[in-house]
Protein backbone atom coordinates (compact mmCIF):
# COMPACT_ATOMS: atom_id res chain seq x y z
CA UNK A 1 0.00 0.00 0.00
CA UNK A 2 3.12 2.12 0.68
CA UNK A 3 4.44 1.63 -2.42
CA UNK A 4 1.23 2.23 -4.57
CA UNK A 5 0.68 5.60 -2.27
CA UNK A 6 4.26 6.46 -3.28
CA UNK A 7 3.87 5.63 -6.93
CA UNK A 8 1.14 8.14 -6.45
CA UNK A 9 2.80 11.15 -5.60
CA UNK A 10 5.82 10.29 -8.33
CA UNK A 11 2.79 10.28 -10.86
CA UNK A 12 1.72 13.71 -8.94
CA UNK A 13 5.09 15.36 -9.35
CA UNK A 14 6.00 13.99 -12.96
CA UNK A 15 2.57 14.08 -14.49
CA UNK A 16 2.06 17.52 -15.26
CA UNK A 17 5.69 17.73 -16.01
CA UNK A 18 4.81 14.71 -18.61
CA UNK A 19 1.72 16.65 -20.20
CA UNK A 20 3.92 19.86 -20.84
CA UNK A 21 6.79 18.00 -22.88
CA UNK A 22 3.60 15.81 -24.18
CA UNK A 23 1.43 18.75 -25.58
CA UNK A 24 4.62 20.52 -27.01
CA UNK A 25 4.77 18.04 -29.21
CA UNK A 26 0.77 18.26 -30.07
CA UNK A 27 0.18 19.77 -33.81
CA UNK A 28 -3.66 21.02 -31.94
CA UNK A 29 -4.57 24.04 -30.00
CA UNK A 30 -5.92 22.26 -26.92
CA UNK A 31 -5.69 19.62 -24.29
CA UNK A 32 -9.11 18.45 -25.53
CA UNK A 33 -7.40 18.60 -29.29
CA UNK A 34 -4.63 15.68 -29.53
CA UNK A 35 -4.32 16.11 -33.54
CA UNK A 36 -1.07 14.22 -33.47
CA UNK A 37 3.15 14.61 -33.51
CA UNK A 38 4.38 18.08 -34.91
CA UNK A 39 7.30 20.16 -33.99
CA UNK A 40 5.43 23.21 -35.40
CA UNK A 41 5.62 24.91 -31.59
CA UNK A 42 9.74 24.48 -31.55
CA UNK A 43 9.84 25.98 -35.14
CA UNK A 44 7.76 28.65 -34.11
CA UNK A 45 10.01 29.26 -31.00
CA UNK A 46 13.04 29.05 -32.39
CA UNK A 47 11.59 32.23 -34.60
CA UNK A 48 10.69 33.96 -32.06
CA UNK A 49 13.30 37.00 -31.73
CA UNK A 50 11.88 38.29 -28.42
CA UNK A 51 12.42 35.04 -26.80
CA UNK A 52 15.90 34.33 -28.22
CA UNK A 53 16.59 38.07 -26.95
CA UNK A 54 15.30 37.20 -23.26
CA UNK A 55 17.21 33.59 -23.59
CA UNK A 56 20.10 35.73 -24.46
CA UNK A 57 20.09 37.92 -21.63
CA UNK A 58 19.20 35.57 -19.08
CA UNK A 59 22.48 33.44 -20.19
CA UNK A 60 24.29 36.37 -19.73
CA UNK A 61 23.33 37.02 -16.02
CA UNK A 62 23.36 33.52 -15.27
CA UNK A 63 27.14 33.08 -16.11
CA UNK A 64 27.86 36.24 -14.65
CA UNK A 65 26.34 36.09 -11.41
CA UNK A 66 27.51 32.12 -11.38
CA UNK A 67 31.39 33.32 -11.80
CA UNK A 68 31.17 36.50 -9.56
CA UNK A 69 29.57 34.24 -6.85
CA UNK A 70 31.49 31.35 -7.17
CA UNK A 71 34.83 33.28 -6.73
CA UNK A 72 33.81 35.21 -4.35
CA UNK A 73 31.84 32.50 -1.93
CA UNK A 74 34.80 30.25 -2.57
CA UNK A 75 37.06 33.11 -1.17
CA UNK A 76 35.43 33.42 1.62
CA UNK A 77 34.75 30.00 2.61
CA UNK A 78 38.52 29.52 2.49
CA UNK A 79 38.65 32.49 4.61
CA UNK A 80 36.08 31.37 7.13
CA UNK A 81 38.07 28.30 8.22
CA UNK A 82 40.81 30.19 9.61
CA UNK A 83 38.71 32.21 11.31
CA UNK A 84 36.60 32.59 14.72
CA UNK A 85 34.93 35.35 16.77
CA UNK A 86 32.76 38.09 15.65
CA UNK A 87 33.56 37.97 11.90
CA UNK A 88 32.50 34.43 12.10
CA UNK A 89 29.19 35.15 13.59
CA UNK A 90 28.87 38.14 11.32
CA UNK A 91 29.63 36.29 7.79
CA UNK A 92 27.16 33.06 9.23
CA UNK A 93 24.37 35.85 9.84
CA UNK A 94 25.17 37.41 6.92
CA UNK A 95 25.01 34.07 4.82
CA UNK A 96 22.00 32.70 6.40
CA UNK A 97 19.87 36.34 6.03
CA UNK A 98 20.81 36.43 2.63
CA UNK A 99 19.31 33.01 2.24
CA UNK A 100 16.43 33.26 4.62
CA UNK A 101 14.96 36.06 3.57
CA UNK A 102 12.07 36.26 0.72
CA UNK A 103 13.34 36.80 -2.86
CA UNK A 104 10.61 39.21 -2.94
CA UNK A 105 11.99 41.23 -0.46
CA UNK A 106 15.15 41.18 -1.36
CA UNK A 107 13.95 42.04 -4.96
CA UNK A 108 11.89 45.19 -3.78
CA UNK A 109 14.91 46.41 -1.18
CA UNK A 110 17.53 46.12 -4.11
CA UNK A 111 14.67 47.87 -6.05
CA UNK A 112 14.22 50.90 -3.91
CA UNK A 113 17.68 50.96 -2.48
CA UNK A 114 19.32 51.31 -6.46
CA UNK A 115 16.80 53.74 -7.74
CA UNK A 116 17.54 56.05 -5.03
CA UNK A 117 20.86 55.66 -5.32
CA UNK A 118 21.36 55.90 -8.74
CA UNK A 119 19.04 59.55 -8.64
CA UNK A 120 21.31 60.39 -5.97
CA UNK A 121 23.87 59.85 -8.35
CA UNK A 122 22.88 60.66 -11.48
CA UNK A 123 22.17 64.27 -10.12
CA UNK A 124 25.58 64.59 -9.20
CA UNK A 125 26.94 63.36 -12.47
CA UNK A 126 24.60 65.90 -13.88
CA UNK A 127 26.21 68.84 -12.13
CA UNK A 128 29.83 67.73 -12.37
CA UNK A 129 30.15 66.49 -16.35
CA UNK A 130 31.95 68.63 -18.41
CA UNK A 131 29.24 68.31 -21.77
CA UNK A 132 25.77 68.00 -22.03
CA UNK A 133 25.13 64.43 -22.03
CA UNK A 134 26.22 63.10 -18.56
CA UNK A 135 26.18 59.19 -18.43
CA UNK A 136 23.16 57.83 -16.49
CA UNK A 137 22.92 55.25 -14.11
CA UNK A 138 20.57 53.01 -14.43
CA UNK A 139 18.51 49.29 -14.18
CA UNK A 140 19.79 46.89 -16.30
CA UNK A 141 22.54 43.81 -16.94
CA UNK A 142 24.60 45.44 -13.50
CA UNK A 143 21.69 45.26 -10.97
CA UNK A 144 19.99 42.07 -12.17
CA UNK A 145 23.79 40.35 -11.91
CA UNK A 146 24.59 42.27 -8.67
CA UNK A 147 21.13 40.71 -6.86
CA UNK A 148 21.16 37.39 -8.18
CA UNK A 149 25.37 37.35 -7.08
CA UNK A 150 24.01 37.63 -3.39
CA UNK A 151 21.71 34.94 -3.31
CA UNK A 152 24.38 32.72 -5.30
CA UNK A 153 27.39 33.42 -2.88
CA UNK A 154 25.52 32.76 -0.16
CA UNK A 155 24.97 28.67 -1.43
CA UNK A 156 28.27 28.55 -2.56
CA UNK A 157 29.53 29.59 1.19
CA UNK A 158 27.39 26.84 2.26
CA UNK A 159 28.54 24.36 -0.45
CA UNK A 160 32.18 24.96 -0.27
CA UNK A 161 32.41 25.36 3.35
CA UNK A 162 30.42 21.85 4.07
CA UNK A 163 32.89 20.06 1.78
CA UNK A 164 36.00 21.78 3.53
CA UNK A 165 34.37 20.26 7.05
CA UNK A 166 34.47 16.65 5.39
CA UNK A 167 38.15 17.40 3.51
CA UNK A 168 41.22 15.16 4.85
CA UNK A 169 43.25 17.36 6.68
CA UNK A 170 46.52 14.80 6.63
CA UNK A 171 46.90 15.40 2.92
CA UNK A 172 47.59 18.90 4.13
CA UNK A 173 49.62 18.31 6.62
CA UNK A 174 51.60 15.89 4.56
CA UNK A 175 52.61 18.83 1.79
CA UNK A 176 53.30 20.70 4.37
CA UNK A 177 55.50 18.24 6.12
CA UNK A 178 56.99 17.86 2.91
CA UNK A 179 57.92 21.87 2.43
CA UNK A 180 55.33 22.69 -0.11
CA UNK A 181 54.68 26.65 0.61
CA UNK A 182 51.27 27.50 1.43
CA UNK A 183 50.55 28.54 -2.08
CA UNK A 184 51.71 24.95 -3.40
CA UNK A 185 49.47 23.23 -0.96
CA UNK A 186 46.65 25.20 -1.77
CA UNK A 187 46.90 24.79 -5.57
CA UNK A 188 48.08 21.13 -5.44
CA UNK A 189 46.20 19.47 -2.65
CA UNK A 190 43.05 21.63 -1.43
CA UNK A 191 41.69 23.12 -4.75
CA UNK A 192 41.78 19.94 -6.58
CA UNK A 193 39.49 18.60 -3.47
CA UNK A 194 37.15 21.58 -3.50
CA UNK A 195 36.61 22.01 -7.14
CA UNK A 196 34.04 19.66 -7.56
CA UNK A 197 32.14 21.45 -4.64
CA UNK A 198 33.21 24.47 -6.70
CA UNK A 199 32.06 23.67 -9.51
CA UNK A 200 28.79 22.24 -8.39
CA UNK A 201 28.20 25.59 -6.91
CA UNK A 202 28.62 27.46 -10.00
CA UNK A 203 25.88 25.14 -11.61
CA UNK A 204 23.71 25.41 -8.89
CA UNK A 205 23.87 29.24 -9.06
CA UNK A 206 23.81 28.71 -12.73
CA UNK A 207 20.55 27.02 -12.51
CA UNK A 208 19.12 30.04 -9.83
CA UNK A 209 19.56 32.51 -11.67
CA UNK A 210 18.42 31.05 -15.09
CA UNK A 211 15.27 29.70 -13.11
CA UNK A 212 14.77 33.03 -11.02
CA UNK A 213 12.13 35.75 -11.75
CA UNK A 214 10.83 37.66 -8.69
CA UNK A 215 14.27 39.23 -8.30
CA UNK A 216 14.34 39.93 -11.69
CA UNK A 217 11.23 41.00 -12.78
CA UNK A 218 12.14 44.53 -9.88
CA UNK A 219 15.91 44.85 -10.91
CA UNK A 220 15.78 44.29 -14.69
CA UNK A 221 15.00 47.57 -15.24
CA UNK A 222 14.39 47.49 -19.42
CA UNK A 223 15.38 44.15 -19.49
CA UNK A 224 13.41 40.84 -20.40
CA UNK A 225 14.89 37.63 -18.99
CA UNK A 226 13.72 34.43 -20.17
CA UNK A 227 11.06 34.31 -16.97
CA UNK A 228 9.97 37.66 -17.06
CA UNK A 229 9.14 36.81 -20.70
CA UNK A 230 7.35 33.61 -20.25
CA UNK A 231 5.75 35.08 -17.17
CA UNK A 232 4.52 38.02 -19.49
CA UNK A 233 3.42 35.74 -22.64
CA UNK A 234 1.79 33.21 -19.86
CA UNK A 235 -0.36 36.29 -18.98
CA UNK A 236 -0.99 37.71 -21.97
CA UNK A 237 -2.79 34.19 -22.56
CA UNK A 238 -2.14 29.96 -22.70
CA UNK A 239 -0.23 28.67 -26.26
CA UNK A 240 1.19 25.98 -26.88
CA UNK A 241 4.31 27.56 -27.95
CA UNK A 242 4.86 28.01 -24.13
CA UNK A 243 4.94 24.39 -24.04
CA UNK A 244 7.67 24.29 -26.39
CA UNK A 245 9.71 27.00 -24.64
CA UNK A 246 9.01 25.32 -21.05
CA UNK A 247 10.30 21.99 -22.07
CA UNK A 248 13.52 23.61 -23.70
CA UNK A 249 13.56 25.08 -20.35
CA UNK A 250 13.21 21.95 -18.36
CA UNK A 251 15.63 20.20 -20.12
CA UNK A 252 18.40 22.67 -20.29
CA UNK A 253 18.06 22.90 -16.29
CA UNK A 254 18.10 18.78 -15.97
CA UNK A 255 21.19 18.84 -17.66
CA UNK A 256 22.44 21.67 -15.48
CA UNK A 257 21.21 20.00 -11.91
CA UNK A 258 22.48 15.98 -13.11
CA UNK A 259 26.17 17.92 -13.94
CA UNK A 260 26.27 19.55 -10.52
CA UNK A 261 25.11 16.40 -9.03
CA UNK A 262 27.62 14.25 -10.25
CA UNK A 263 29.85 16.54 -9.02
CA UNK A 264 28.68 16.50 -5.81
CA UNK A 265 28.89 12.99 -5.40
CA UNK A 266 32.24 11.93 -6.75
CA UNK A 267 34.31 11.57 -3.59
CA UNK A 268 37.56 13.05 -4.89
CA UNK A 269 39.47 14.68 -8.06
CA UNK A 270 42.74 13.24 -8.82
CA UNK A 271 45.01 16.12 -9.52
CA UNK A 272 47.02 16.33 -12.71
CA UNK A 273 49.53 18.38 -12.14
CA UNK B 1 47.78 27.99 9.68
CA UNK B 2 48.39 25.00 11.85
CA UNK B 3 48.52 24.41 15.30
CA UNK B 4 52.53 24.60 15.31
CA UNK B 5 52.27 28.26 14.31
CA UNK B 6 51.29 28.81 17.80
CA UNK B 7 53.41 27.06 20.02
CA UNK B 8 56.84 28.42 19.23
CA UNK B 9 56.41 32.28 17.50
CA UNK B 10 59.75 32.33 15.54
CA UNK B 11 59.89 35.45 13.51
CA UNK B 12 59.56 34.09 10.46
CA UNK B 13 56.10 32.55 12.01
CA UNK B 14 55.34 35.72 13.06
CA UNK B 15 55.64 37.30 10.02
CA UNK B 16 53.90 34.09 8.24
CA UNK B 17 50.49 35.16 10.90
CA UNK B 18 51.12 38.22 9.97
CA UNK B 19 50.70 38.06 6.52
CA UNK B 20 48.19 35.60 6.63
CA UNK B 21 46.33 38.02 8.37
CA UNK B 22 46.12 40.16 5.79
CA UNK B 23 45.02 37.02 3.05
CA UNK B 24 42.07 36.02 5.31
CA UNK B 25 40.96 39.99 4.80
CA UNK B 26 41.27 39.98 1.39
CA UNK B 27 39.65 37.14 0.77
CA UNK B 28 36.79 38.01 2.93
CA UNK B 29 36.42 41.53 1.14
CA UNK B 30 34.86 41.39 -1.94
CA UNK B 31 31.69 39.12 -0.04
CA UNK B 32 31.67 41.47 2.56
CA UNK B 33 31.29 44.35 0.28
CA UNK B 34 28.21 42.57 -1.68
CA UNK B 35 26.57 41.79 1.88
CA UNK B 36 26.70 45.48 2.83
CA UNK B 37 25.54 46.82 -0.71
CA UNK B 38 23.26 44.45 -1.38
CA UNK B 39 21.74 43.11 1.38
CA UNK B 40 22.19 45.32 4.25
CA UNK B 41 21.68 48.61 2.76
CA UNK B 42 18.83 47.77 0.86
CA UNK B 43 17.19 46.02 3.92
CA UNK B 44 17.98 49.23 5.79
CA UNK B 45 16.82 51.54 3.10
CA UNK B 46 13.28 49.27 3.44
CA UNK B 47 13.48 50.24 7.24
CA UNK B 48 13.94 53.68 6.61
CA UNK B 49 11.23 54.22 3.94
CA UNK B 50 8.66 52.41 6.02
CA UNK B 51 8.68 55.02 8.51
CA UNK B 52 8.29 57.62 5.80
CA UNK B 53 5.23 59.06 3.60
CA UNK B 54 4.19 58.60 0.36
CA UNK B 55 4.81 61.64 -1.97
CA UNK B 56 2.25 62.85 -4.06
CA UNK B 57 3.78 61.36 -7.66
CA UNK B 58 4.39 58.20 -5.58
CA UNK B 59 8.00 56.84 -4.33
CA UNK B 60 9.33 58.46 -1.11
CA UNK B 61 8.92 61.37 1.08
CA UNK B 62 11.56 61.92 4.08
CA UNK B 63 9.52 61.80 6.99
CA UNK B 64 8.97 59.91 11.03
CA UNK B 65 5.83 58.25 11.55
CA UNK B 66 4.15 55.06 12.64
CA UNK B 67 1.42 55.53 10.16
CA UNK B 68 2.10 52.37 7.82
CA UNK B 69 2.48 50.17 10.71
CA UNK B 70 -0.54 50.96 11.77
CA UNK B 71 -2.20 51.10 8.58
CA UNK B 72 -1.30 47.13 8.36
CA UNK B 73 -4.70 46.26 9.09
CA UNK B 74 -5.88 47.76 5.26
CA UNK B 75 -4.00 45.02 3.66
CA UNK B 76 -5.15 42.34 6.47
CA UNK B 77 -7.26 40.28 3.77
CA UNK B 78 -3.41 39.03 2.27
CA UNK B 79 -2.00 39.02 5.47
CA UNK B 80 -4.84 36.50 6.43
CA UNK B 81 -4.53 34.40 3.33
CA UNK B 82 -0.96 34.15 3.90
CA UNK B 83 -0.96 33.17 7.37
CA UNK B 84 -3.97 30.30 6.63
CA UNK B 85 -2.66 29.22 3.15
CA UNK B 86 1.15 28.99 4.06
CA UNK B 87 0.25 26.85 7.08
CA UNK B 88 -2.15 24.82 5.52
CA UNK B 89 -0.16 24.28 2.55
CA UNK B 90 2.92 23.33 5.53
CA UNK B 91 0.67 20.23 6.44
CA UNK B 92 -0.62 19.10 3.67
CA UNK B 93 3.26 18.92 2.08
CA UNK B 94 3.89 17.25 5.64
CA UNK B 95 0.79 14.67 5.39
CA UNK B 96 1.49 13.44 1.57
CA UNK B 97 5.39 13.70 1.56
CA UNK B 98 6.30 11.67 5.14
CA UNK B 99 4.57 8.75 3.50
CA UNK B 100 6.89 8.98 0.82
CA UNK B 101 9.88 10.41 3.00
CA UNK B 102 8.98 6.93 5.08
CA UNK B 103 8.78 4.79 2.40
CA UNK B 104 11.74 5.64 0.76
CA UNK B 105 13.93 5.59 3.99
CA UNK B 106 12.74 2.36 5.53
CA UNK B 107 10.79 0.22 2.95
CA UNK B 108 12.72 0.83 -0.43
CA UNK B 109 15.52 -1.76 -1.99
CA UNK B 110 19.29 -0.17 -1.78
CA UNK B 111 19.21 -0.60 -5.01
CA UNK B 112 16.67 2.16 -6.17
CA UNK B 113 16.76 4.30 -3.29
CA UNK B 114 19.08 6.97 -4.76
CA UNK B 115 17.34 6.72 -7.82
CA UNK B 116 14.36 7.58 -6.37
CA UNK B 117 15.64 10.09 -4.08
CA UNK B 118 17.07 12.06 -7.33
CA UNK B 119 13.64 11.47 -8.40
CA UNK B 120 11.86 13.42 -5.84
CA UNK B 121 14.88 16.27 -5.60
CA UNK B 122 15.18 16.83 -9.36
CA UNK B 123 11.45 18.78 -9.80
CA UNK B 124 12.85 20.99 -7.04
CA UNK B 125 15.67 22.62 -9.35
CA UNK B 126 13.91 22.59 -12.38
CA UNK B 127 11.86 25.76 -13.49
CA UNK B 128 9.43 26.94 -11.24
CA UNK B 129 7.79 29.00 -13.65
CA UNK B 130 6.83 26.18 -15.71
CA UNK B 131 6.03 23.72 -13.36
CA UNK B 132 3.29 26.33 -12.22
CA UNK B 133 2.74 26.95 -15.44
CA UNK B 134 1.71 22.98 -15.88
CA UNK B 135 -1.24 23.76 -13.07
CA UNK B 136 -2.64 26.12 -15.45
CA UNK B 137 -2.44 24.38 -18.16
CA UNK B 138 -4.41 21.46 -16.65
CA UNK B 139 -6.50 23.09 -14.64
CA UNK B 140 -6.82 25.95 -17.16
CA UNK B 141 -9.97 26.35 -19.63
CA UNK B 142 -8.25 24.37 -22.46
CA UNK B 143 -7.19 21.32 -19.71
CA UNK B 144 -9.20 19.29 -17.55
CA UNK B 145 -12.43 21.73 -18.16
CA UNK B 146 -11.84 21.29 -22.03
CA UNK B 147 -11.55 17.40 -21.11
CA UNK B 148 -15.28 17.44 -18.64
CA UNK B 149 -16.60 19.41 -21.07
CA UNK B 150 -15.57 17.39 -24.53
CA UNK B 151 -17.32 14.48 -22.08
CA UNK B 152 -20.46 16.14 -21.34
CA UNK B 153 -19.82 17.22 -18.08
CA UNK B 154 -20.42 20.72 -18.81
CA UNK B 155 -19.21 23.96 -16.73
CA UNK B 156 -16.29 23.12 -14.25
CA UNK B 157 -14.23 25.81 -12.75
CA UNK B 158 -10.87 24.82 -11.33
CA UNK B 159 -8.27 27.72 -12.20
CA UNK B 160 -8.52 30.86 -9.71
CA UNK B 161 -9.85 29.33 -6.80
CA UNK B 162 -8.15 28.64 -3.47
CA UNK B 163 -7.97 24.96 -4.85
CA UNK B 164 -5.70 25.57 -7.59
CA UNK B 165 -3.19 27.72 -5.88
CA UNK B 166 -3.14 24.99 -2.99
CA UNK B 167 -2.51 22.29 -6.01
CA UNK B 168 0.62 24.58 -7.18
CA UNK B 169 1.80 25.08 -3.74
CA UNK B 170 1.83 21.12 -2.69
CA UNK B 171 3.56 20.87 -6.00
CA UNK B 172 6.13 23.25 -5.92
CA UNK B 173 6.93 22.74 -2.20
CA UNK B 174 6.50 18.63 -1.82
CA UNK B 175 10.18 17.41 -2.07
CA UNK B 176 11.46 20.00 -0.20
CA UNK B 177 9.25 18.47 2.47
CA UNK B 178 9.95 15.17 1.61
CA UNK B 179 14.13 15.32 1.76
CA UNK B 180 15.10 16.36 4.94
CA UNK B 181 12.11 14.25 6.38
CA UNK B 182 14.43 11.06 4.61
CA UNK B 183 17.08 12.32 6.07
CA UNK B 184 16.14 11.85 10.01
CA UNK B 185 14.34 8.27 9.25
CA UNK B 186 17.48 7.09 7.20
CA UNK B 187 19.05 7.70 10.14
CA UNK B 188 16.94 5.66 12.02
CA UNK B 189 18.38 2.73 13.49
CA UNK B 190 16.20 -0.15 12.01
CA UNK B 191 16.48 -2.62 15.28
CA UNK B 192 15.08 -0.13 17.22
CA UNK B 193 11.67 -0.68 14.97
CA UNK B 194 12.40 -4.81 15.61
CA UNK B 195 12.75 -4.46 19.42
CA UNK B 196 9.34 -2.56 19.39
CA UNK B 197 8.14 -5.66 17.61
CA UNK B 198 9.80 -8.65 19.31
CA UNK B 199 8.40 -6.69 22.82
CA UNK B 200 4.18 -6.41 21.25
CA UNK B 201 4.07 -3.21 20.05
CA UNK B 202 1.71 -3.00 17.27
CA UNK B 203 2.41 -0.99 13.94
CA UNK B 204 0.73 1.77 15.34
CA UNK B 205 2.37 2.17 18.27
CA UNK B 206 5.74 1.71 17.29
CA UNK B 207 4.93 4.17 14.83
CA UNK B 208 3.80 6.81 17.33
CA UNK B 209 6.82 5.83 20.17
CA UNK B 210 9.93 5.46 17.82
CA UNK B 211 9.65 6.71 14.25
CA UNK B 212 7.61 9.72 14.85
CA UNK B 213 9.78 11.10 17.53
CA UNK B 214 12.83 10.33 15.94
CA UNK B 215 12.01 11.75 12.84
CA UNK B 216 10.80 14.59 14.65
CA UNK B 217 14.21 16.79 13.34
CA UNK B 218 13.21 16.20 9.79
CA UNK B 219 9.77 16.68 10.35
CA UNK B 220 10.54 20.69 11.75
CA UNK B 221 13.42 21.30 9.16
CA UNK B 222 10.92 20.26 6.18
CA UNK B 223 7.98 21.96 7.76
CA UNK B 224 9.99 25.39 8.38
CA UNK B 225 11.65 25.32 4.68
CA UNK B 226 8.69 25.08 3.55
CA UNK B 227 6.82 27.58 5.63
CA UNK B 228 9.08 30.13 5.28
CA UNK B 229 9.42 29.93 1.56
CA UNK B 230 5.67 30.03 1.39
CA UNK B 231 5.00 33.37 3.27
CA UNK B 232 7.63 35.00 0.74
CA UNK B 233 5.55 33.56 -2.27
CA UNK B 234 4.33 35.61 -4.95
CA UNK B 235 4.42 33.58 -8.24
CA UNK B 236 1.83 30.50 -7.52
CA UNK B 237 -1.18 33.06 -6.24
CA UNK B 238 -0.52 34.73 -8.87
CA UNK B 239 -0.65 32.71 -11.25
CA UNK B 240 -3.23 30.29 -10.01
CA UNK B 241 -5.05 32.78 -7.79
CA UNK B 242 -6.02 35.06 -10.46
CA UNK B 243 -6.30 38.12 -8.74
CA UNK B 244 -8.90 36.70 -6.04
CA UNK B 245 -6.38 34.56 -3.58
CA UNK B 246 -3.55 36.95 -3.18
CA UNK B 247 -0.48 36.58 -0.27
CA UNK B 248 1.57 39.25 1.11
CA UNK B 249 4.41 39.08 -1.85
CA UNK B 250 1.56 39.68 -4.64
CA UNK B 251 0.09 42.99 -2.34
CA UNK B 252 3.85 43.84 -2.12
CA UNK B 253 4.00 44.26 -5.82
CA UNK B 254 0.87 45.60 -6.42
CA UNK B 255 2.33 48.66 -3.26
CA UNK B 256 5.52 48.78 -4.94
CA UNK B 257 5.09 48.57 -9.00
CA UNK B 258 1.21 49.87 -9.20
CA UNK B 259 0.42 52.38 -6.68
CA UNK B 260 3.93 53.51 -5.98
CA UNK B 261 3.36 53.51 -2.36
CA UNK B 262 7.17 52.60 -1.38
CA UNK B 263 6.51 53.62 2.61
CA UNK B 264 3.29 51.19 3.30
CA UNK B 265 5.09 48.91 0.99
CA UNK B 266 8.08 48.87 3.56
CA UNK B 267 6.20 48.46 5.80
CA UNK B 268 4.36 45.32 4.84
CA UNK B 269 7.74 43.92 4.01
CA UNK B 270 9.31 44.68 7.22
CA UNK B 271 5.99 43.08 8.84
CA UNK B 272 6.99 40.02 6.71
CA UNK B 273 10.26 39.50 7.79
CA UNK B 274 9.47 40.30 11.45
CA UNK B 275 6.42 37.53 11.52
CA UNK B 276 9.43 35.39 9.45
CA UNK B 277 12.05 35.84 12.16
CA UNK B 278 9.89 35.27 15.42
CA UNK B 279 8.97 31.70 13.18
CA UNK B 280 12.88 31.22 12.23
CA UNK B 281 13.53 31.16 16.58
CA UNK B 282 10.76 29.47 17.43
CA UNK B 283 11.86 26.82 14.89
CA UNK B 284 15.26 27.49 16.57
CA UNK B 285 14.05 26.62 20.01
CA UNK B 286 12.05 23.91 19.16
CA UNK B 287 15.09 22.01 17.17
CA UNK B 288 17.16 23.15 20.27
CA UNK B 289 14.64 21.22 22.37
CA UNK B 290 14.55 17.69 20.40
CA UNK B 291 17.92 17.68 19.95
CA UNK B 292 18.04 17.62 16.55
CA UNK B 293 20.33 18.94 13.79
CA UNK B 294 19.31 20.82 10.89
CA UNK B 295 19.15 18.85 7.45
CA UNK B 296 18.49 21.32 5.26
CA UNK B 297 20.96 20.71 2.50
CA UNK B 298 19.05 19.52 -0.64
CA UNK B 299 22.15 18.62 -2.51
Amino acid sequence: MLRAYSALVYLFLYGPIALIVLFSFNSGLSAADFQGFSLRWYARVAGNSLMLDALRTSLTVAFSSAALATIMGTMAALALQRVKGPVRVIFDGLTYIAIMVPGIVIGIATLIALVTTFDAANAVLAEIWPTDTPPQLHMGYGSIIAAHTLFSMALVVVIVRARIAGMDRSLIEASMDLYADPWATFRQVTLPQLAPAILAGFLLCFTFSFDDFVIAFFVAGPLNTLPIYVFSSIRRGVTPEINAIGTAIMMFSLVMLFGAQLLLRRKSVQGKT
Amino acid sequence: MTATAQTIATPAVTERRQSGRWLTALLLAPSAVWFFVLLILPLAVVLVYSVGVRAPAGGYQAAFTLDNYLNLPARWAAFKNTLTLAPLGTLICLLAGYPLAYFLAVKSSARWRVMLLILVIVPFWTSFLIRTYAWIFILGGRGIPALLDAMGMGDVRLINTPFSVMCGIVYAYLPLMVFPIYVSLEKLDKRLLEASEDLGAGPFATFRQITLPLSAPGIITGCMLVFILLMGEYLIPQMLGGGKVFFIGNALVDLFLQSLNWPYGSAVAMALVIIMLVTVSLYLRATAATGGRRDASLI
